[in-house]
């Protein structure tokens, strides 16, 4: 079944007539050519695929397209300044060396400035870890995301 | 930093080049990639562990909409298509070769393990090939089947293969049999053990993908593919499959997100699209869900060993025993037969003398999911026997744990163990004393006592590893049977203006080598490390290369580029010296400069580059223009990377939780080119190995061959607060034998810690009685172990 949608996303108005089965993700990802939100399960269990809704960190892997109709969507494209400087998320990412291949990253930054958002900076390493949970990352043993979301905390304005 | 001056570049943690991309949804993974006109392959699994495939009605599937074609292993046969080949032949203990049963893309007349493909159906969108895949009828005629390699090797199991009607690829064996024997006559004492190194899925947060798009009009071939080392996807894909020419393919392997070594084997899915892509002349993609990924990814470990230890009265290591069986799965994956061989019996000898070492390997097929290389492949497996039989063996002898391997390390190199290999250089007792410091071993015993009046159980852990890396020298290589050499390539092409493109045959999916190998090249010729640029993963591009694994790719990779830097450096001198009007042989280069020895008389490189290019006052009687060089480098030797690991945990009897407090490791690498990300690989190595020591474990159901931990549901990967902070600490005795003096560091994490986790609990818990445990250590099985040894020491 054919049905449209139209939601805002990185502050650009998007619509298009979609399979209802569509998930957010893959509407992101192929009908928006967005390939920084990536697919790494099928059970909303690692995290990779997270983008902000309204402002809330949601798994795009889990959820369908036409549920977010008129909605405001975030993805990993659209966090960094119009001018391509970094986020101060992601500037610590790579200060502290908190990603290898690269792949979780992107869901790993959204749901790490979630946390700061819903948190404000006083994050412990073990508050962090455990609001890490629903992200998982296979190369860097989480030691160096931990430092990193500590200094991206510390550096993000008006949390 | 310990790096020798005449490696300009090395031992600065410069941040990763590569890391922009990536942090702002750059990067491009293979499912990213998009192609005008592609199609969608979607695989008909088997639902069987073992079963006949009786009849296939493609018939209402090929009526659904959208399907192009769907094809099944007779299809495949018809078109003379191969299976897919093993890349090490194993000679047996009677110096027969291993058996070698054929292993179809897909699957034909019979499946042999649950996701075993059964068909693809290439349609216009996913969804739509998908639902086909519902249709698709398959009669099956189920079979018994068998998962666990002990009970394959029973007489009377079902047989995997008719053709091999025991179900053993192959009994091995390695050392010299009657030497340990006699050893073991004279022994004051001799500890066993009987242990399982549980069986791991990899889990590259990536799953695997690929897009297969022919070309008609050159007759050829574009994959893209989530590969580790797409040379080697080449050429099997290529000359012993589908039976091409290797120039008509091209193989990218792009941005990878992980491989650890399920990224190494030429798989199925690519095979069957690549070949498909011709037969409906449209590119076809396919991407595994995270399912696939668990049923169809090659599997690691899966061993089940005894190993005894003869010592003499001063815990002296006489001799060492084992006998171990190796799951292979149904069918031999592209490493499958190397890694419990020449990767697993080569490292018995650890880092201790022990005389006389004999080592045998009983392999068998079963109904699962093939097995080949992860992280550390064979490695972690002889250093979880060795170093847990080391630990048992301390205890038995009432040896503290750090004196008795002390006792037994070797201490003058080069040195030639009882199994093949020859350590170039180390200094175990080092790295042992460092190790000890980073983890307060002196403050254990008031943190242990602290920790009872809680009620809680302390325990430390040792491990103390060796790995043979850099793989490999090719003749030796050759003559134990692989079928590829192991060298690795480099092209080096300096621009007109003094810039660098790097093409290197190792792959990146992770390891930072854009990073890395841009300071060893920007190092040595003195230019911006933003002037390099490292391209890699490209058969296009790329001259040749083996690709990463075996932690390779700077000792072997990163020589080969050395090499090349090299045979650039020697014709900038011969352009040097004609500019200078000078004798090639007076002419030094450093710091970016050519300069004629003792006179201030000098050319930077970027002239140098720049006459090169526009040769207008240039020697072209004698000398090509132009400054591009490609260098082959075979390594002298595997290298060696060694350390110890100290594991401290603290355990709740009552529940059997285990909480790591403490965990420190300090490995010899030898040289460090970049500290950050060398750290960065240790951290990640430690995340999967104490994964497999306290959660992760593949089951199969004994009885029906199903997979029980098919999703992160029933499969418990490490996350955030699973884990602890890691102290790491480096020791450097640089590697004799390649230029950079560096040994490799990406998989010892995953190779030294699983024993120190284990060895950690079971000192815990041996005031209670505890003297064993498999991993994962669950609290369930922890707590099993507590009541098992309360009953015993009460009867």
């Amino acid at each position: 079944m054919s049905i449209s949608v139209s939601m805002n996303v990185n502050g650009k108005a998007v619509g298009a007539q979609i399979d209802a089965r569509m998930l957010l993700v893959q509407f992101i990802r192929e009908h928006l050519g967005l390939t920084g939100t990536h697919v790494g399960c099928d059970t909303a269990q690692c995290g990779a695929c997270t983008v902000f809704v309204n402002g809330n960190a949601v798994k795009s892997c889990s959820a369908l397209a036409v549920q977010f109709e008129g909605a405001q969507v975030t993805t990993i494209e659209g966090i960094a300044s119009a001018n391509g400087e970094m986020h101060p998320m992601q500037a610590a990412f790579k200060e502290c060396h908190g990603l290898q291949c690269g792949f979780c990253t992107p869901g790993m930054v959204m749901s790490a400035i979630d946390l700061v958002k819903r948190n404000g900076k006083a994050l412990t390493e073990t508050s962090i870890r455990e609001g890490l949970d629903g992200n998982f990352c296979r190369c860097t043993g989480y030691h160096n995301i931990v430092k990193a979301v500590q200094m991206g905390a510390a550096n993000m304005k008006g949390v | 930093m310990n790096a020798p001056e005449k490696q300009p570049g090395m031992g600065a943690s410069v941040r990763r080049k590569e890391d922009y991309r990536f942090l702002t949804g750059n990067g491009q993974y293979t499912d990213d990639v998009r192609v005008p006109g592609q199609t969608y392959a979607y695989f008909v699994r088997s639902p069987h562990a073992h079963a006949k495939i009786r009849k296939i009605n493609k018939g209402a599937a090929m009526k659904a909409p959208g399907v192009l074609a769907i094809f099944t292993g007779e299809d495949l046969a018809a078109d003379k298509v191969n299976g897919l080949p093993c890349g090490w032949l194993i000679t047996d203990v009677k110096g027969q070769p291993m058996k070698e049963p054929p292993h179809p893309a897909l699957a034909q007349g019979k499946v042999r393990y649950v996701g075993d493909q059964v068909a693809v159906i290439v349609a216009e969108t996913y969804l739509q090939a998908k639902d086909a895949g519902e249709l698709l009828e398959v009669e099956y005629e189920t079979l018994p089947a068998v998962v666990d390699a002990s009970d394959a090797l029973n007489p009377g199991a079902p047989a995997v293969h008719d053709g091999v009607p025991d179900n053993r690829c192959y009994l091995w064996s390695l050392g010299d049999k009657a030497a340990v024997e006699a050893t073991f006559a004279k022994a004051h004492q001799v500890t066993k053990i009987d242990i399982t190194n549980n069986r791991m899925i990899p889990n590259a947060i990536e799953p695997r993908a690929a897009l297969a798009h022919y070309h008609r009009g050159d007759d050829s071939y574009t994959l893209y593919v989530t590969s580790q080392n797409p040379h080697l996807e080449r050429l099997l894909l290529t000359a012993f499959v589908l039976g091409l020419p290797e120039h008509k393919m091209r193989v990218i392997a792009p941005d990878v997100g992980g491989g650890f070594g399920s990224k190494i084997p030429l798989y199925a899915e690519e095979t069957v699209i690549a070949w498909a892509s011709k037969k409906v002349n449209r590119p076809i993609k396919w991407t595994a869900e995270r399912s696939e990924s668990f049923l169809a990814d090659a599997h690691g470990r899966d061993h089940r060993t005894h190993a005894e230890l003869a010592m003499d009265k001063d815990g002296k290591f006489l001799g060492l025993r084992v006998k171990t069986t190796a799951n292979l799965g149904a069918y031999l994956s592209t490493l499958g037969s190397v890694v419990p061989t020449y990767l697993y019996g080569t490292l018995l000898a650890g880092q201790y003398t022990t005389p006389a070492i004999y080592v045998e390997v009983d392999a068998a097929f079963t109904n699962t999911a093939p097995v080949d290389a992860y992280r550390g492949a064979g490695r972690p497996e002889a250093t979880y026997v060795l170093e847990r039989l080391v630990s048992a063996a301390a205890r038995e002898m009432r040896l503290d744990q750090a004196e008795i391997r002390r006792r037994n390390f070797i201490t003058t190199f080069p040195y030639q163990t009882p199994v093949a290999l020859q350590y170039d250089t180390g200094d175990y007792k080092a790295c042992l004393d460092k190790a000890m410091k980073l983890a307060d071993v002196a403050g254990f015993p008031a943190r242990r006592a602290e920790a009872e009046k809680r009620g809680k159980r302390r325990g430390l852990g040792y491990s103390t590893y060796i790995e043979a890396c850099g793989a490999a020298p090719s003749k030796i290589a050759g003559m134990l049977g692989a079928r590829a050499g192991l060298y690795e390539a480099g092209e080096v092409r300096v621009h007109p203006t003094g810039s660098v493109t790097v093409f290197t045959g190792s792959h990146s999916h992770g390891q930072g080598h854009e990073t890395t190998f841009a300071q060893v090249v920007a190092g040595r010729f003195g230019i911006p490390i933003e002037s390099v640029d490292v391209v890699h993963g490209d058969t296009g591009r790329i001259p040749f290369g083996m690709g990463t694994h075996s932690s390779r790719s700077i000792a072997v990779g990163g020589s080969a580029i050395v090499k090349a830097l090299d045979k650039i450096e020697a014709k900038g001198k011969k352009i040097a010296a004609h500019l200078l009007e000078a004798a090639e042989t007076d002419i030094e280069f450093k710091d970016g400069k050519f300069t004629v020895a003792g006179t201030d008389k000098s050319v930077t490189f970027g002239q140098v580059a720049l006459t090169a290019y526009v040769p207008h006052n240039y020697p072209l009687d004698k000398l090509e223009p132009g400054l591009n060089e490609t260098a082959f480098y075979d390594p002298l030797n595997f290298t060696y990377p060694a350390g110890a690991h100290i594991c401290e945990v603290e355990v709740d009897p009552d529940t059997g939780v285990v909480k790591i407090v403490n965990f420190s490791a300090v490995d010899d690498f030898g040289n460090i080119i970049n500290p950050m990300i060398v750290q960065g690989q240790v951290h990640g190595g430690l995340g999967q190995g104490i994964g497999q020591a306290l959660l992760e474990n593949c089951v199969y159901d004994r009885e029906t061959g199903q997979l029980v931990t098919g999703s992160y549901m029933d499969y418990a990967m490490p996350r955030a607060d699973d884990l602890p902070s890691f102290k790491v600490g480096t020791h450097v005795t640089p590697c004799t034998h390649n230029p950079l003096g560096v040994k490799g560091c990406g998989e010892a994490g995953a190779i030294g810690s699983p024993p120190a986790v284990i060895n950690a609990i079971i000192d815990a818990l041996a005031p209670l009685g505890v003297t064993h445990l498999d991993m994962p250590a669950s609290p369930e099985r922890v707590w099993r172990a507590i009541q098992q040894a309360k009953r015993t020491k009460v009867a």
